[in-house]
């Protein structure tokens, strides 16, 4: 448990590290960012949440054995969003086959959303992942202080 | 008369300048501040020090790149650079020692060299560089300049670096992603045997 003062400064900023990760993710065709950038901001917060309250609370709210799941959801999105293009006929990631015939290029808006989500995912349960697996383990008992 | 040539000679001298972002002693002095603190890191031994010197590093260049325009790579730089491996590191820290060994002054001369031939080299790679943000530059010239052009038309976003790296280069951006995959799977088999289990406590050698 971290300090009184870290816990609610960390309160209060979960729900808006969340708010600006999820901008920033479905921001991201119209300024700096997107899935990766967003991917990151997400897992932050989980893993501030963490450094604050401990290991245990974040873990009840995004269990460890969700997070495999959750990085291999988003690469098969990724990858699903290129075979949906090749069974509609154009190439792989093709996003104009998605909403042919259209002035505004809705297919390319669409692919760029559905792929940065896939992004976004994986990044986020990957780096939960890498926390949960460095911060789950017990550490050595230590002679000397920090 | 003179002066009027002389001030078209100015304005045509200050157009042929590429751009710079910003003020030059910003980023002279964001430059120092990076050498000031990478200097620090090697002097220090505390790594839990090191650790938070590393975030500050990745701070201060993504306010370099900021001042060099680069807002996608500041942003990227200051999530996972200071953000991300910041905490990686000191969970890290937390489960080896705390403090770097010393090492003997004999084996720093190897290093020492490769460091010093690396940055030389490198410094005189940048003789042939074009100067930043110069039109005619090969970055900037080709397959750029065809994307800057190119994207109102073809994909019809505002942000163009979102253009090229989601739909232009959308395969590259898949091999990212596998890559990203590839590391936190590594680290789940080599690290996280107690996390499929449900987050319990890894007890290897106690049976």
């Amino acid at each position: 448990m971290g300090h009184l003062i870290l816990r609610v400064t960390i309160k209060l900023l979960f729900a808006p590290i969340l708010l600006f990760a999820l901008y920033v993710q479905f921001h991201g065709d119209y300024g700096p960012g997107g899935g990766f950038q967003a991917g990151v901001i997400f897992a932050a917060a989980f893993i501030l949440h963490a450094l604050g309250f401990g290991l245990g609370s974040c873990q009840r709210v995004i269990p460890p054995n969700w997070l495999p799941v959750g990085m291999a959801l988003g690469v098969l999105i990724y990858m699903g969003c290129g075979f949906y293009t090749m069974f509609l006929g154009g190439n792989f990631l093709d996003y104009d086959v998605i909403q042919p015939d259209s002035t505004h290029h809705a297919g390319q808006h669409i692919g760029i959303v559905v792929v940065e989500i896939g992004v976004g995912l994986a990044v986020a349960a990957t780096m939960l992942q890498i926390f949960y697996a460095f911060a789950g383990r017990e550490p050595e008992p230590m002679d000397d202080a920090w | 008369m003179m002066m009027a040539d002389e001030q078209a000679a100015v304005a045509q001298a200050a157009e042929s300048v590429p751009a710079v972002s910003g003020p030059i002693f910003v980023e002279i002095f964001l430059l120092a501040l990076l050498f000031a603190t990478a200097i620090s890191m090697i002097r220090m031994r505390q790594l839990f020090s090191v650790a938070m010197l590393s975030g500050i590093y990745s701070l201060l260049s993504a306010a370099f790149f900021v001042a060099l325009d680069a807002v996608d790579v500041a942003f990227t730089e200051a999530a996972v650079g200071a953000g991300i491996s910041t905490v990686l590191i000191l969970t890290g820290v937390a489960l080896t020692a705390k403090w770097e060994m010393p090492v003997d002054r004999e084996r720093q001369i190897l290093p020492l060299a490769i460091v010093i031939v690396t940055g030389g080299a490198l410094f005189y790679a940048t003789l042939d560089m074009p100067a930043f943000g110069e039109a005619t530059a090969p970055a900037n010239a080709y397959v750029g300049q065809a994307y800057i052009d190119q994207t109102p038309t073809d994909i019809d976003v505002p942000n163009i670096v979102t253009a090229v790296l989601a739909s232009y280069r959308g395969f590259d951006t898949m091999g990212e992603v596998v890559v990203v995959f590839t590391a936190g799977l590594a680290c789940l088999l080599l690290l996280g045997v107690g996390a499929i289990r449900g987050g319990g406590r890894n007890d290897d050698g106690e049976h």
